[in-house]
């Protein structure tokens, strides 16, 4: 399965990922030769074959629409590395 | 009482010394932290070392067993793997992007350990967010195998295991996905159990793979994984896979009795590849258990040789989804130069925050997942996956336990696969069909190679049949002395050489 620079630079877009000149050729190479392994599920016919998202038979379960407010929300946002008051602080969205 | 004792105990005897009063839970918690500082410069199993906090649980514990009370691990030191959120304490998950995040809760396991007055003496490290076979993949270096400091613990959960064999706490909690507590049991010669998905709260476990990850406890007896299990185990609501299901008293399942017990031998976990070390240890490991009356039939798990490639499209298409929200907004890092937009901040941040293997999984996952390949990829997985589930329900219609070896070999040397991404991914090929399958396995130490390493006996059950799986394993502990051996380690003279000797120790 062959994986080109281009493919390689799309998915790091899709993934939000920055890659150096250097990842991206060695990350190609391994992509191209896992994807190479991974090749042979190709051998099996699944055909009519479920898929299986989850191995567990729970239903979702829901719970009482009921207000809980335990968290402290200094300690939440506290964690936040730019943050002005209790908003969180990002890059200009809109030009 | 002196920290070198330490390497001798397990829970059910620092149990008994508790419950006598021949030793405090103070004391116990001041030997083991002095026994961390002996070991941590040669093994590296822990991220923290939260001192301050094991000593305030021991008082706690010291009054509650004056008090007359008495829990299985009251007062009991454990380390839970750095990928359990801990209220205000550091938890890393081994990753720069998680620098300086002080989780605002606790998971539900550190809550229930915290609650049965267990006594929190560290954070084990890891493989980055749990994605690996070696613990190299830590950001923060990697663990040592106590039994040879030139071999890897296995991974993800390496600092779990290695935290139990250098003697650093009497029972660790780790994580497994596709083999990552019963790998690193069986390199670092210690028993770990993966129970069934559903039956431990995933609830503040840093996600890594949600459809596979489970929690699980390591020790050096199988009896005392019973002991943890009981703790852990249990509905909680704030995780919706979570199975509302009675927890049975695991302790009272260690009968010793496995007569009529059909152990069940996968053809295809005794093929090619397999050291031969591993393979005679793990025959006459099968040969002890029938010794005590099980019957061995051979079994098929026809599927076996794609449970990989099955497992790296499933764990990395989740892991590429999980690992979004680690976005330099609302905790962790945040790495931007001025001008960046949002999305070069993302990227920036990302691609500073995390570490080779990550964004290797990262991007796996994201090309299974995208346009064009969903169906191939993906799709094919997921009913590869059925597949691999229905060769268990076949073999479970013949026994009632299957007995493998846990890894195909023994530890291998640091720096030995770490440019192989693949070789790396192959040590989990006798581990990772349990996970796809959602069920239950142990490891439990079964013998030694000819370089003196720990190879491990993996026992499989069906769903929810961890009282079946603990009575087998202990059984086998009962006729056998492998979880007896300890490594010889070289310890670093201790400054605080004093720390444990107050109070007058047994």
């Amino acid at each position: 399965m062959p994986v080109s620079l281009k493919d390689v630079d799309h998915i790091a877009l899709l993934a939000r990922l920055g890659l150096t000149n250097e990842e991206r050729t060695s990350l190609r190479d391994d992509l191209e030769a896992i994807l190479g392994y991974i090749g042979k599920l190709e051998q099996l016919d699944t055909t009519g074959v479920e898929a299986t998202a989850h191995v567990i038979d729970l239903q979702t379960p829901l719970r009482d629409d009921v207000v809980r407010n335990p968290e402290d929300a200094d300690a939440l946002l506290g964690n936040a590395p730019d943050r002005d008051r209790s908003y969180l602080r990002v890059p200009k969205i809109i030009e | 009482m002196n920290p070198s004792d330490l390497s001798s105990w397990t829970i059910a005897s620092a149990r008994a010394a508790l419950d006598a009063r021949d030793v405090s839970a103070t004391e116990l918690a001041r030997a083991t932290l002095e026994r961390i500082a002996q070991a941590e410069p040669r093994v590296h199993a822990l991220l923290s070392v939260t001192a301050d906090r094991a000593l305030a649980d021991a008082t706690d514990a010291d009054r509650r067993l004056g008090a007359g009370e008495r829990g299985p691990l009251l007062g009991i030191p454990v380390v839970l793997k750095d990928i359990f959120a801990t209220r205000g304490i550091a938890t890393t998950c081994a990753s720069r992007i998680l620098a300086g995040f002080k989780p605002p809760y606790d998971s539900d396991a550190a809550e229930r350990l915290a609650r049965a007055g267990s006594v929190l003496v560290g954070k084990a490290n890891l493989d980055e967010f749990a994605m690996g076979s070696s613990n190299e993949n830590s950001a923060f270096g990697p663990t040592r195998n106590p039994w040879d400091l030139e071999r890897v613990p296995g991974g993800s959960s390496g600092g779990s295991a290695a935290a139990v064999a250098a003697g650093e706490c009497l029972a660790s909690l780790g994580t497994d996905t596709g083999g990552s507590i019963r790998l690193p049991a069986s390199y670092c010669g210690v028993s770990g159990l993966k129970p069934t998905y559903g039956r431990v709260s995933r609830f503040g476990v840093i996600a890594y793979a949600s459809s596979l990850d489970q929690v699980g406890p390591l020790a050096w007896t199988v009896a005392d994984l019973a002991a943890v299990l009981g703790v852990i185990a249990g509905h909680d609501p704030r995780d919706s896979t979570s199975v509302p299901r009675p927890v049975p008293d695991y302790l009272a399942a260690l009968t010793g009795d496995i007569a009529g017990l059909r152990v069940g031998m996968p053809r295809e976990y005794f093929a090619e590849g397999i050291a031969p070390d591993v393979e005679r240890t793990t025959r006459a490991a099968i040969e002890v258990l029938a010794e005590r009356g099980a019957r061995i039939v051979e079994v098929d798990l026809p599927h076996t040789e794609f449970a990989i490639a099955t497992y790296y499209l499933v764990a990395t298409a989740e892991a590429s989804s999980n690992l979004a929200r680690y976005d330099g907004v609302r905790f962790g890092l945040r790495h931007a130069t001025i001008g960046d937009s949002l999305v070069d901040m993302y990227r920036h941040t990302r691609d500073a925050g995390f570490g080779a293997e990550v964004k290797r999984r990262i991007l796996l996952g994201t090309y299974a997942l995208s346009a064009g390949y969903y169906d191939a990829y993906y799709l094919k997985a997921q009913r590869v996956r059925t597949l691999i589930r229905r060769d268990f329900e076949a073999a479970f219609a013949r026994c009632d336990v299957i007995a493998a070896p846990t890894a195909p070999t023994t530890a291998f040397r640091l720096g030995e696969k770490i440019s192989d991404p693949l070789a790396m991914y192959l040590s989990d090929v006798f581990t990772t069909s349990v996970n796809l399958a959602g069920l239950p396995g142990l490891s439990a130490p079964c013998g030694f190679d000819d370089a003196g390493l720990p190879i491990g006996l993996q026992l499989i059950a069906p769903a929810f049949g961890e009282e079946t799986l603990l009575r087998a394993g202990d059984a086998y502990q009962r006729s056998t002395e492998w979880h007896r051996r300890r490594p010889t380690l070289d310890l670093v003279a201790a400054a605080g050489a004093n720390i444990g000797k107050a109070g007058g120790a047994p």
